[in-house]
């Protein structure tokens, strides 16, 4: 079993869903960016994924946008990503990354999936990259033992739904909401529906991303779905922090309490 | 008549794309899997449409009376003088309704749009023509309206702002990355993807995800058939070249496309660039960028090694794109069509001279076509016929013109802008 199904099978065993928490590599500071990670995943997380900051990244809202210009400017190139890759799997937590398909075409697909495997990397995530347009990506990735995995969203399709999860691995990602990444006020209604018709098509885990920040939203999708996905939360708290100190403490405590959101406990006082 | 140097062996265009949408190894759909469902919708739609004779009378109808088809070719006969004395028609696109060629493609897309029942359509633009026929159309057919746009190009084109506008139109300034056409497309895949149900993404080249490629092909292949036409007409043979500018490439494809199976008709497309290939500032991708997925398709792009797009650079902001439709990749790859860059300087004198010598101010943008035909006039000499797709009228370059040429000083300029803006 892999590390990565190896996490999903623990919690599961402990009767709640994963947390998986995303940050753009080189992101606060290049030399910030793992030891950050590294408190988050002290406080809860169970796996990470490294954004590849990217020049056009036509998925992610303001926030992530934002905060990949700043890993550009700092000079963030793939090599950089493959070593917070490393660093981060230092921790013990599970690593993939997530990368808009023109980087890694580029870097050539063999590259890529080699060196992410040699630095103990698990999977990618491709949020443009459908299962029509995967053909190379699909051998490199079986080649070099790496899970790859694709999005479905609200307006797929049972017969598409059926061809992406037959080509994903490791998990399913479920877009919770038609958009982009950043943070909403609620998890879209769409969701469980999503997942439900995902699992009649996989046994793979279905994790949810998109719009969740809070313990309390955090709750929510772990009651129908194996993993909860953050990302644009994370990323706020940082922008947000002076320093990178303050940042590291604010993600943490972020991280504890999207921790007890997937374990059913939420926070004082508010409500499902 | 002198030989033109890379004659096309007989081939057939229309034979691209295949059903996955690509010409070769190029085009295809690299989007969020959350766009799928629509670009189904839209291609299954879009056959339909144009297999309806009551679609395509209504966008018939809409081309003849609306948009003023068929516009004419012109021999510019003063011109070719300045190009070795071949002689060279003009395609006139400019003469349409909003002044270029883009309203062709935008009339059939909003048609489709009531056709699908969305009530809003979406749109990028970089030089503005693109934002002002989309206005436009919305305003005939009563659609709601947002037309994303690089800050940096409201700025150079801020009289097109203003049009927008008063078709009713909502500009939204794009302040992300470089500010200009690829961030409002960013911006506007952004959009799409969130509202999808209720709105189309009406997108103003032969780029982007399969079917946008082909179906913005298919609206503007009129030009060619036009010229083609009006060519045996005026003259009793073919032309040796056909010319046109590329920035995405719609302008390029649409007068192409008629020739496709024409062997002794080379075809050129002039992209921009800008100070020069050299300087690292300009837009011709098709001369010295690579292949990548940028903006759903696989097709010639200006990036880095590692895959980041390289931020264009042209005079022209509807040149300034760093890639191209796939169509043009392809051509390009198998020797169909030859592209060369035009550098800001050569386009501006260019622009200069079609003004003064015919009496047409055109768009910056097609002043790429004039340069590169008055070179291409000079290297095959007095016999050759050479037909050039005059795109889009220079109005909304005046001034820009008038800044270049230092017709006016430019505070001048600078308050008149701030005034419209």
């Amino acid at each position: 079993m892999s590390h990565l199904a190896e996490t999903f099978a623990a919690a599961k065993a402990d009767g709640r869903a994963a947390l998986i928490a995303y940050l753009p590599a080189g992101f606060p500071t290049p030399i910030d960016c793992v030891p950050v990670i590294a408190a988050m995943v002290e406080n809860g997380v169970d796996a990470v994924e490294i954004g590849l900051p990217y020049s056009d990244p036509l998925m992610d809202g303001p926030v992530i946008q934002t905060a990949v210009d700043l890993a550009l400017k700092a000079g963030i190139r793939i090599g950089d990503v493959m070593s917070n890759v490393g660093g981060v799997v230092g921790t013990g937590a599970p690593t993939l990354v997530m990368s808009y398909w023109n980087p890694i075409e580029r870097y050539g697909v063999d590259r890529f999936a080699s060196e992410l495997a040699a630095v103990g990397g698990c999977g990618v995530i491709t949020p443009d990259l459908t299962p029509e347009e995967a053909g190379p990506w699909i051998e490199a990735t079986d080649e070099h033992g790496i899970d790859r995995v694709f999005l479905v969203a609200p307006s797929s399709s049972d017969e598409r739904i059926e061809t992406v999860a037959a080509t994903c691995s490791g998990f399913v990602y479920a877009a919770s909401t038609m958009g982009v990444t950043g943070a909403r006020t609620s998890v879209s209604s769409s969701a469980p529906e999503l997942v439900a018709r995902v699992r009649q098509h996989t046994n793979l885990p279905v994790c949810v991303g998109l719009g969740v920040s809070t313990g309390s939203q955090a709750a929510d999708v772990a009651e129908y779905a194996d993993g909860v996905i953050v990302g644009s939360a994370f990323v706020k708290a940082l922008l947000e922090s002076p320093t990178p100190g303050e940042g590291a403490a604010a993600v943490a405590a972020l991280a504890a309490e999207l921790a007890a959101g997937v374990r059913g406990n939420r926070p004082a006082g508010v409500r499902s | 008549m002198a030989a033109v140097t890379q004659t096309p062996e007989q081939f057939d265009l229309g034979a691209g794309p295949d059903s996955a949408g690509r010409f070769g190894k190029y085009g295809g759909r690299f989007v969020p899997e959350a766009l799928m469902a629509a670009l189904e919708e839209l291609d299954a739609a879009y056959r339909v449409a144009i297999a309806d004779p009551g679609f395509v009378a209504e966008y018939d109808y809409l081309q003849r009376t609306y948009t003023g088809r068929p516009n004419p070719v012109t021999d510019a006969k003063n011109l070719s003088e300045h190009a070795g004395g071949a002689r060279i028609l003009l395609k006139r696109e400019d003469l349409n309704h909003t002044g270029s060629h883009k309203i062709n493609n935008v009339l059939g897309q909003a048609l489709l749009t009531k056709r699908m029942g969305k009530t809003r359509v979406i749109a990028e633009t970089g030089a503005g023509q693109h934002g002002v026929a989309t206005a436009t159309a919305a305003a005939l057919l009563d659609l709601e309206c947002v037309i994303y746009m690089g800050e940096e190009d409201t700025v150079r084109q801020a009289l097109n702002v203003a049009r927008m506008q008063l078709l009713g139109a909502t500009v939204v300034p794009v302040t992300a990355g470089s500010r200009t056409l690829k961030d409002a497309i960013n911006e506007a895949m952004r959009d799409w993807v969130t509202n999808v149900d209720q709105t189309h993404y009406l997108l103003g080249t032969v780029a982007g995800p399969a079917p946008f490629p082909e179906m913005v092909r298919h609206f503007h292949a009129i030009i060619g058939r036009e010229a083609r036409e009006q060519t045996l007409e005026l003259t009793g043979r073919l032309p040796d070249v056909v010319a046109a500018c590329v920035g995405g490439g719609s302008n390029a494809i649409g007068i192409f496309h008629a020739f496709r199976n024409d062997p002794g008709v080379a075809l050129y497309g002039f992209e921009a660039g800008g100070e020069g290939i050299e300087s690292g500032r300009h837009a011709a991708k098709l001369s010295v960028g690579s292949a990548g997925v940028l903006h759903g398709a696989r097709s010639y792009l200006l990036q880095d090694d590692e895959g980041q797009t390289i931020a264009s650079h042209s005079i022209s902001a509807g040149l300034d794109y760093p890639s191209v439709g796939p169509e043009h990749a392809w051509l390009r790859d198998t020797g169909k069509a030859t592209y060369e860059s035009v550098t800001d300087v050569e386009a501006m004198d260019a622009f200069a001279l079609l003004s003064r010598t015919e009496g047409i101010i055109p768009a910056i943008e097609s002043a790429h076509a004039i340069a590169g035909a008055i070179r291409v006039g000079k290297r095959l000499g007095p016999d050759a016929l050479i037909l050039v797709n005059l795109s889009g009228r220079g109005d909304k370059d005046v001034a820009t013109a008038a800044k270049w040429f230092n017709l006016v000083d430019s505070a001048t300029i600078d308050s008149t802008s701030e005034v419209v803006k």
